[in-house]
């Protein structure tokens, strides 16, 4: 009974990843504010927010996807001030009202969805050791953290190296999980050879995994080149932010 | 035997002599479109409509007409204003001394007529020689198509390529051949394709996820590209005859940029075995070998159109990515550029020239521009055809090795340029979310 539940609970988070990747890569088309003609009177903006899920266990998160027109500034309540439109990882504790109002020079709009977290009668995660742990998401995370690159290297640094065994030590405790790296890049140099790099940046990855005794059949690699940004100015410390390999339950 | 050996020391001067005529003659890179005879000096006269409800598509096919023959690179084309006023339908209309004198002064005139009868256009064009009194006809065709603007401008390109296959030193014209691209919108990218010009860009596939590098085949029955899908970057084909996705193999890992070879092969990259190399496999992905052995980023190969028999590609395994030749076995490694951030390599069709796109300066804070350059292959001589126009990427020569098509700027805001080998006559075709270009065989 309970292990179906968590298996539902886990394919709603595969849907919400997949969710969470193609909001990344839609805000990257977002036209700049300063192009919009202000002759025209500003239309009223709108505003929409959805949760995938809308129901989670303690501990598990939940994608928050947001979208506004005609706003200048969004803010959500509990978050702050966010972009005009994304989506956000949350991991709340109880059920909580995501309150989201979108000012623009037409006025404002408001948009709410509700997160329901159910709260088991005993804690599930971190005590369990037996073979075929899955560990939870919020755990995963914690543990296994994004391994980032210098540029146009796809050699591990040493805060990488480190990343990799915390990772594996993880995973070697939890050998129910399945791991997905995905490769990214920063957004100069050429697509195509972005993606190989990428590829290779990933592949840098998991032979640490490897190496530190995680079985190769437990991981897959994706290349995303600089086709999926998790930043898109043009800045040192944004590139950096894309010059990662990114760990992911692979469900 | 004494004269035998003067005889020996005379010819080795002689081919010393033309060697050092031949090194000096590459103290630069000749790409073939301003080299040799100079420009013929040609006017295309505006058709004689047959009809008044010609009159529209005949429009369609004289700017189309005039687009052509001055892209083609190898005529002086005569401004119209400079033309004499008169629409000769006929040869009998034709009055040669007013184009061969006064302001015009052309060497040759295309004219014709333009006809509209049951729904089909027939359009009669000549080209005439202005200083041949006797015997001026160079050129006599007549075309039938459909009577409608696609139609007139078909029959437009084929009466150029005709003109230029004529008067421009043998080779085919190329304004029937199209160029396929990748189209940025709604998160997604689709493969499209255009005409030559920039005219009738249409969606090609209709997948819903981001598929990049299109390939078209040279026979141009088939498209492939490299596309996200729930199993990563594979390799995907669309046949342009049956209009659909066909089957072809998965491999592990991720595959990207496909390059059909002349001879129909396909070479790609795949990390199937880890590490990003090169593949050759036949045309319907099948049979794939690996022909690089290196650790790091081999991508992005090209076959020389000429031999089938080489493919340059772009490598990482020594860092920054740089451009590398090799037999079609992975036999013969040459490293090609000597710096910088070198990628997207295209084969001129005759085989002499690769060009790519080269930042010479890379690196953190680094002043340099990503530019299309030209290399000579045997000499490694290149010339630097764009400047201070942002980022360009992805060249891709034209069937006749006189055109590059490629991109300006990257992501959602790139664009898709062409210009003439030599880096003249720029001007853009498709405005931002269009990148990736690739020209056809023919």
């Amino acid at each position: 009974m309970n292990y179906s539940v968590r298996t539902r609970v886990l394919l709603t988070l595969a849907a919400a990843t997949t969710l969470m990747l193609a909001g990344c890569h839609k805000k990257a088309s977002a036209p700049p504010p300063y192009t919009a003609p202000a002759i025209a009177a500003a239309a009223a903006p709108t505003a929409t927010i959805t949760a995938s899920p809308e129901a989670i266990d303690v501990g598990s998160s939940v994608v928050l996807t947001w979208r506004t027109t005609g706003a200048n500034s969004v803010t959500i309540d509990g978050i702050g001030p966010v972009n005009l439109s994304g989506t956000q990882n949350v991991t709340p504790s109880n059920s909580t009202n995501f309150h989201l109002s979108a000012t623009g020079d037409g006025g404002t709009a408001e948009a709410n969805v509700r997160v329901t977290v159910r709260v088991p009668v005993a804690p599930t995660s971190g005590t369990s050791s037996n073979l075929g742990d899955t560990g939870t998401d919020a755990a995963f995370h914690a543990a296994v953290q994004d391994v980032f690159f210098d540029y146009d290297s796809s050699d591990l640094r040493p805060d990488a190296v480190a990343n990799a065994n915390n990772a594996a030590t993880y995973l070697n405790a939890h050998t129910g999980i399945k791991v997905l790296i995905g490769g990214y890049c920063d957004e100069r140099g050429s697509a195509e050879y972005n993606l190989a790099l990428g590829e290779t940046r990933a592949g840098a990855a998991k032979t640490a995994l490897v190496n530190a005794g995680v079985p190769a059949s437990r991981i897959r690699v994706v290349s995303y080149g600089k086709e999926k940004q998790f930043c898109t100015e043009q800045a040192e410390s944004c590139y950096q932010q894309n010059r990662r390999a990114q760990f992911l339950i692979d469900k | 035997m004494r004269s035998l050996s003067s005889l020996f020391r005379c010819a080795l001067l002689l081919l010393g002599v033309t060697c050092a005529a031949v090194l000096h003659a590459q103290d630069n890179v000749f790409t073939g479109t301003n080299t040799g005879a100079d420009r013929v000096r040609i006017a295309a006269a505006d058709f004689k409509a047959g009809s008044a409800d010609a009159a529209n598509l005949k429009r369609v096919f004289d700017t189309v007409l005039f687009s052509d023959l001055g892209n083609a690179g190898v005529f002086d084309l005569m401004s119209k204003s400079l033309q004499p006023q008169t629409q000769p339908g006929s040869p009998a209309e034709l009055k040669l001394t007013d184009w061969s004198g006064g302001a015009t002064n052309a060497s040759f005139v295309a004219f014709g007529s333009y006809g509209v009868s049951g729904g089909r256009s027939t359009v009669n064009g000549y080209v005439f020689d202005t200083h041949n009194m006797q015997y001026p006809q160079v050129l006599g065709k007549q075309y039938v198509d459909a009577a409608d603007e696609n139609g007139a401008r078909t029959v437009a390109h084929k009466f150029a390529d005709e003109i230029i296959l004529r008067l421009g030193g043998g080779l085919p014209g190329i304004a029937e051949s199209k160029i396929f691209y990748v189209h940025a919108a709604g998160g997604t990218k689709e493969i499209w394709a255009m005409d030559y010009d920039g005219a009738n860009p249409h969606a090609v596939t209709h997948l819903g996820t981001i598929s990049l590098s299109p390939r078209v085949s040279p026979d141009n029955s088939r498209v492939a590209f490299s596309s996200l899908g729930n199993d990563g970057w594979q390799i995907r084909v669309f046949s342009l005859l049956l209009n659909r996705m066909i089957a072809s193999p998965s491999g592990g890992g991720t595959n990207l940029s496909p390059a059909w070879s002349g001879s129909g092969q396909l070479a790609y990259s795949s990390s199937r075995s880890g590490d990003p190399e090169i593949y050759v496999a036949d045309g319907n992905g099948n049979g794939a070998r690996r022909v690089t052995t290196s650790r790091g980023p081999d991508v992005s190969p090209t076959w020389n159109p000429k031999t089938n028999s080489q493919i340059a590609w772009v490598s990482g395994r020594t860092g920054l990515p740089q451009l590398y030749v090799m037999d079609a076995d992975g036999a013969g490694i040459q490293r090609m550029t000597d710096g910088g951030y070198a990628t997207s390599v295209s084969w001129s069709p005759n085989g002499q020239f690769l060009a790519f796109a080269w930042d010479r300066k890379y690196g953190p804070g680094a002043p340099g521009g990503q530019d299309i350059y030209v290399m000579d292959v045997a000499s490694k001589r290149w010339v630097q055809l764009t400047n201070g126009v942002g980022r360009c990427d992805f060249p891709s020569w034209s069937p006749d090795g006189r055109h590059i098509v490629y991109a300006v700027g990257s992501g959602a805001r790139a664009e898709i340029w062409t210009m003439l080998a030599d880096g003249t006559g720029k001007h853009r075709l498709l405005g931002s979310g269009n990148d990736m270009p690739n020209w056809s065989f023919r």
